[in-house]
């Protein structure tokens, strides 16, 4: 992975800030491929075409969902000396999640006067 | 009032996507595997939990009926998880859906039934005459045996629906009375609220007392059968 002072140097323009290679210059094409980008890299533009290059086969689908529930397992539960706060978080969030499925019955139970 | 009492009830969908799926699917997460030796605390307990049910309840079959241990145990902790979510707010619970209970409760019961009749013929006919029972009655006993037989999945069903259903609609019923006298006299809502938390202490235990039976009288068929 090149730096983005090296890409623009490539290029022939010499605008790079000493502290970071954070700054932009718009009229230089991108070099690195869209697909290996984050969400905070791509463009607001380019945003359609990157989500529609993501992987829709099944494992494709499975793999984030994994990746995720890894993610959390090991830093809250897998660990040491692992405390109620793992499930907890899980159950609190299960809970909102129903709230929401269900909200359209519990809009009437309201303590309105008028519904 | 009426029609919010059982939308609770309702198979959940969001925009035609079944998330009932997913609502069955949850209390897998919530069991993860043992790797290692010594794992977490989480998973330690779970382990100790289920030694402590797997000894309990497979220690009175033989070693035919013991071909069925992980089915049970899969059974028991299934129906006891999905039971204690139900007791969550907002939550939805799949066994108060008839349906499930009955894909749960006839295939089981076929299967020791039908094992029975395979390995011993004999004595799985002998099981519709008890016995001593005098001659002029056996016709009719037969008649109730095979009856008695056949309702076993059911009642299997019927039992784990009726049980959960009805206490979630006591818990709804109580809460929504509780709610409304608070406005007319609060020291009957405070009755009414030391009733609701009284229930909801016999909730979780029935949440878990259910899945017990229910996987006690599967295995219990199942050792009449093997």
């Amino acid at each position: 992975m090149t730096t983005f002072s090296e890409d623009l140097s490539q290029l022939g323009t010499v605008r790079a800030k000493a502290s970071g290679t954070q700054f932009l210059d718009s009229k230089i094409a991108s070099v690195v491929p869209l697909k290996e980008r984050n969400l905070m890299d791509v463009k607001l533009g380019a945003l359609p075409s990157w989500i529609l290059m993501w992987d829709f086969t099944p494992s494709g689908i499975a793999g984030p969902f994994q990746q995720g529930y890894y993610q959390y397992y090991n830093k809250y539960v897998n660990v040491k000396k692992g405390s109620i706060t793992g499930l907890s978080m899980v159950l609190t969030a299960y809970m909102v999640f129903s709230y929401c499925l269900s909200y359209k019955e519990l809009k009437h139970e309201r303590l309105w006067k008028y519904h | 009032m009426n029609e919010n009492l059982f939308t609770s009830f309702i198979t959940p969908t969001m925009v035609g996507i079944p998330v009932v799926v997913f609502i069955i699917a949850f209390p897998n997460i919530l069991f993860p595997n043992p790797n290692r030796l010594i794992n977490n605390r989480w998973t330690t307990i779970q382990l100790w939990m289920v030694n402590l049910i797997l000894k309990q309840m497979m220690m009175m079959h033989n070693i035919k009926g013991r071909t069925w241990s992980l089915m049970l145990i899969s059974l028991i902790m299934f129906i006891g998880s999905t039971n204690l979510l139900g007791l969550l707010p907002h939550s939805f619970t799949p066994t108060t859906q008839l349906s499930m209970n009955l894909g749960m409760a006839i295939p089981l019961w076929a299967g020791a039934v039908v094992m029975g009749f395979r390995h011993k013929t004999k004595a799985s006919l002998a099981h519709f005459l008890p016995q001593g029972t005098p001659i002029p009655l056996i016709p009719m006993l037969i008649i109730i045996e095979t009856i008695s037989l056949f309702i076993q999945p059911m009642a299997l069903a019927v039992r784990l629906t009726a049980n959960i259903t009805a206490g979630h609609l006591l818990i709804h019923l109580i809460g929504g009375a509780t709610l409304v006298l608070m406005s007319i006299s609060t020291p009957t809502a405070m009755i009414t609220f030391i009733i609701l938390i009284f229930l909801t202490i016999l909730e979780f235990a029935v949440a878990l007392i259910q899945a017990y039976v229910f996987t006690l009288l599967v295995s219990l068929y199942l050792h009449d059968n093997t």
